[in-house]
């Protein structure tokens, strides 16, 4: 297997300074392609959960999950199985309305979309969408005649489905 | 508990670690330690480069197997540092490096960190890609168990450099202090047993082997486990090839030595590697120098992988049985299960194959002409030194005919800058090694152009009275880019012309150091026996050909078959 594909990775690490810069230190050195990264506190306050979505062959993914493995601050790594697990994003999109059609048009695909109008000002609307990348860019991709200001994503967070979890002893 | 300054914190931890010595330099951001240390057990070898402190660290831990400490202050302190942390970092040698730093906290001044203060630098910033770890202390109450984790980190599975940068206001600070006896790092678990069923996997793959051969690597040297290793090789009468790092691992006097392999290589130890229906590679990563071109090495060889590191496994070389554990243990358990399995090897046609090839591409030493030729003058050093001489190179040609020619029989006994290639490493070393093993005598084999690089640390080993033996093959040249540009570049030389190297006798005497200079073998024996007993650092300059090769090579990018031999 040498095709290049997009791995979901998810790691628990020590909840400290410093942590989010070795693990991207390492990425940088060893010439692994990291595509997003999301860090954030778990229901241990003293551990955070960094879910990092990398491109590679199944080598490289191996190579991935060692190298992390060997950071003194990362205590778990595991790989998420696309099939069983729960993914999702984030976007902030804000889009150009100016006139009455295009801001009617733009919170009608928001609803289809199951997304939220944030916030509105005289010349743009702002929306919130959360899901998969794909639906997300399925969107953008809708907003885009319109006039697309500024986006800002999140980058993928997941977990596994199921009764399962990762724990580690205080 | 009892109320004492970080910096009497510090010194303490060390105490209870065992630390006899430090390495290092002072300066702003360290007075408070080295006030303590003034009037502590622990000795402070004042060297006259940071480089050299971590050097000298970094010789003393290859030497005696015990960690080495390294200390420098702030700012240009810790950067000078940094070639030694990454040379020990990528030789996986037990280096703790103390850093001082600017306050975390000044109530009237702008002195601390983050406001670009005097002599501020990123030092943890700096070192994260260059250390197995590192740490800033906060806190003075932090230092014991972060320097206790430090050692513990330095010392255990995959050895490697780890650093603690300590402000100054830590170190002047007053806490309570608890001196911990264990220490749990939740995130660090490294694993020392061997997977059962991977051995038995192992031992299989051996029982069925028509041609096994070993490939040690350093791993074999830090788990101290050559003992182990003879005894499988002479079991299965399996030659036994080794890397530069595990170079003396196996006594290269034993008939089933067969030198190292790889770019510098011995013709058979290339040769035979290819030859291989199993290859039991130990405590090795399988370096670009050692294997050469990936596809052409071993390609019809089963490869059983032993190391302490998981992600050596598959990093550079595919492998068919990996094990994740420690050399020693794993060596000791393959032999046992296989002493119970088979009775001790007798004479096999390979073993036949491998005694005539080793005859064969002996490589012979020209005796024409000047008598002052590398590989003569260091296979003749080979044969007068004692077997516990520790032996320690610089980088270049010195490094690869030291390499080749100076035979070593013991673990421990040569000591090189191997991953990171770093002139300038031998001498600072050797002070290292002859610190750690006061008893045995040091001999670094250098070059002009890497001696020049630490030459100042005369000072440091004749003040504090080390005596060490300085080879310099003296050629006037940057031999090792030289010899590339002959052979690869069309002899366009470029920038490796020393042209005025100092007088190396001269230059040793204006340190108090003894000088010598010698014009044929009988006279460099000779220099080096009074070397050898002389209570002062003793220079010996060599002088050689500047158009002299190290040969056999194999040309980067190509397979070890691919040897050159001039």
């Amino acid at each position: 297997m040498t095709e290049e594909q997009s791995h979901i990775i998810s790691a628990i690490v020590e909840h400290k300074p410093g942590v989010l810069y070795s693990v991207a230190n390492m990425f940088r050195r060893r010439g692994f392609n990291i595509e997003s990264i999301s860090v954030g506190p778990t229901e241990q306050s003293d551990l955070a959960r960094m879910t990092m979505t990398v491109k590679g062959d199944e080598r490289t993914i191996e190579q991935v999950i060692k190298q992390l493995n060997k950071l003194i601050d990362v205590i778990k790594v595991s790989r998420l199985n696309p099939a069983s697990i729960v993914a999702r994003e984030l976007a902030l999109i804000k889009v150009h309305a100016l006139d009455t059609k295009a801001r009617s048009d733009v919170i009608n695909y928001a609803d289809i979309f199951r997304a939220r109008v944030v916030d509105v000002s005289s010349e743009s609307l702002m929306v919130e969408i959360t899901g998969d990348s794909d639906k997300i860019d399925a969107f953008l991709g809708l907003m885009k005649p319109f006039g697309v200001k500024e986006v800002a994503r999140t980058g993928i967070t997941a977990l596994s489905r199921g009764a399962k979890s990762v724990k580690i002893e205080e | 508990m009892v109320e004492m300054t970080g910096a009497q914190a510090l010194i303490e931890t060390l105490r209870r670690q065992k630390v006899e010595v430090i390495f290092g330099i002072p300066g702003g951001a360290l007075i408070p330690i080295h006030d303590i240390l003034r009037d502590s057990d622990i000795r402070h070898i004042l060297v006259r480069h940071e480089q050299c402190a971590a050097h000298a660290a970094d010789g003393y831990a290859r030497a005696s197997g015990r960690p080495g400490v390294c200390m420098a202050t702030s700012g240009p302190g810790a950067t000078n540092l940094v070639t030694g942390i990454a040379n020990a970092y990528l030789d996986s040698s037990p280096v703790i490096a103390l850093t001082g730093q600017v306050n975390t906290f000044s109530p009237n001044s702008s002195y601390m960190i983050g406001r670009d203060s005097f002599q501020e630098a990123d030092t943890v910033g700096i070192t994260i890609p260059i250390t197995k770890h590192n740490y800033q202390v906060k806190e003075a109450s932090e230092i014991p168990k972060t320097v206790k984790m430090a050692f513990h980190i330095a010392t255990t599975g995959r050895p490697g450099p780890v650093l603690i940068d300590i402000p100054k206001n830590v170190q002047t600070e007053s806490s309570e202090m608890e001196f911990p006896d264990d220490i749990e790092i939740r995130g660090y678990k490294p694993k020392t047993e061997p997977h059962p069923l991977q051995v038995k996997r192992a031992v299989e793959l051996l029982l069925e082997a028509e041609r096994p051969m070993v490939l040690a690597g350093g791993g074999v040297i830090i788990s101290n486990a050559s003992p182990e290793l003879l005894a499988l090789a002479e079991f299965l009468m399996m030659p036994v090839a080794t890397t530069l790092m595990g170079k003396g691992c196996f006594p290269e006097n034993h008939p089933l030595s067969m030198g190292d392999v790889g770019m510098h290589g011995t013709r058979v130890a290339n040769k035979l590697i290819l030859e291989a229906d199993v290859l039991l590679a130990v405590g090795t990563r399988f370096s670009d120098r050692t294997v050469g071109n990936l596809d052409q090495f071993c390609p019809d060889a089963k490869i059983i992988h032993i190391d302490i590191d998981t992600a050596e496994i598959g990093k550079n070389v595919e492998v068919d049985i990996p094990i994740v554990a420690d050399a020693k243990e794993t060596l000791s358990v393959i032999y046992q299960l296989l002493v119970y399995q088979l009775k001790q090897k007798e004479k096999s046609p390979w073993f036949d194959r491998v005694q005539k090839l080793k005859e064969q591409l002996q490589d012979r030493i020209d005796l024409g002409g000047c008598d002052l030729n590398p590989p003569l003058l260091l296979s003749e050093l080979g044969k007068i030194l004692p077997d516990n001489t520790i032996v320690t190179t610089e980088v270049g040609q010195n490094q690869m005919w030291a390499a080749l020619y100076l035979k070593r029989r013991k673990p421990r006994t040569f000591i090189s800058s191997g991953g990171l290639g770093t002139m300038g490493f031998g001498f600072p070393a050797a002070i290292g090694a002859k610190v750690a093993c006061p008893n045995c005598s040091v001999v670094d084999i250098a070059g002009d152009g890497s001696f020049i690089m630490t030459e100042q640390e005369l000072g440091c080993s004749v003040m504090e009275k080390i005596p060490v033996t300085v080879v310099v093959m003296n050629n006037s040249m940057l031999g090792m880019v030289a010899q590339w540009q002959r052979l690869f570049y069309d002899r366009r030389y470029s920038a490796v012309e020393l042209g005025n190297v100092p007088d190396f006798v001269k230059l040793a005497e204006a340190y108090g150091a003894e000088g010598v200079r010698v014009g044929s073998l009988k006279e460099f024996l000779k220099a080096i026996k009074e070397a050898l007993k002389s209570e002062v650092t003793t220079v010996i300059d060599v002088p050689i050909s500047p158009e002299e090769n190290v040969f056999p090579m194999v040309p980067a990018g190509k397979g070890l078959k691919d040897v050159i031999t001039g």
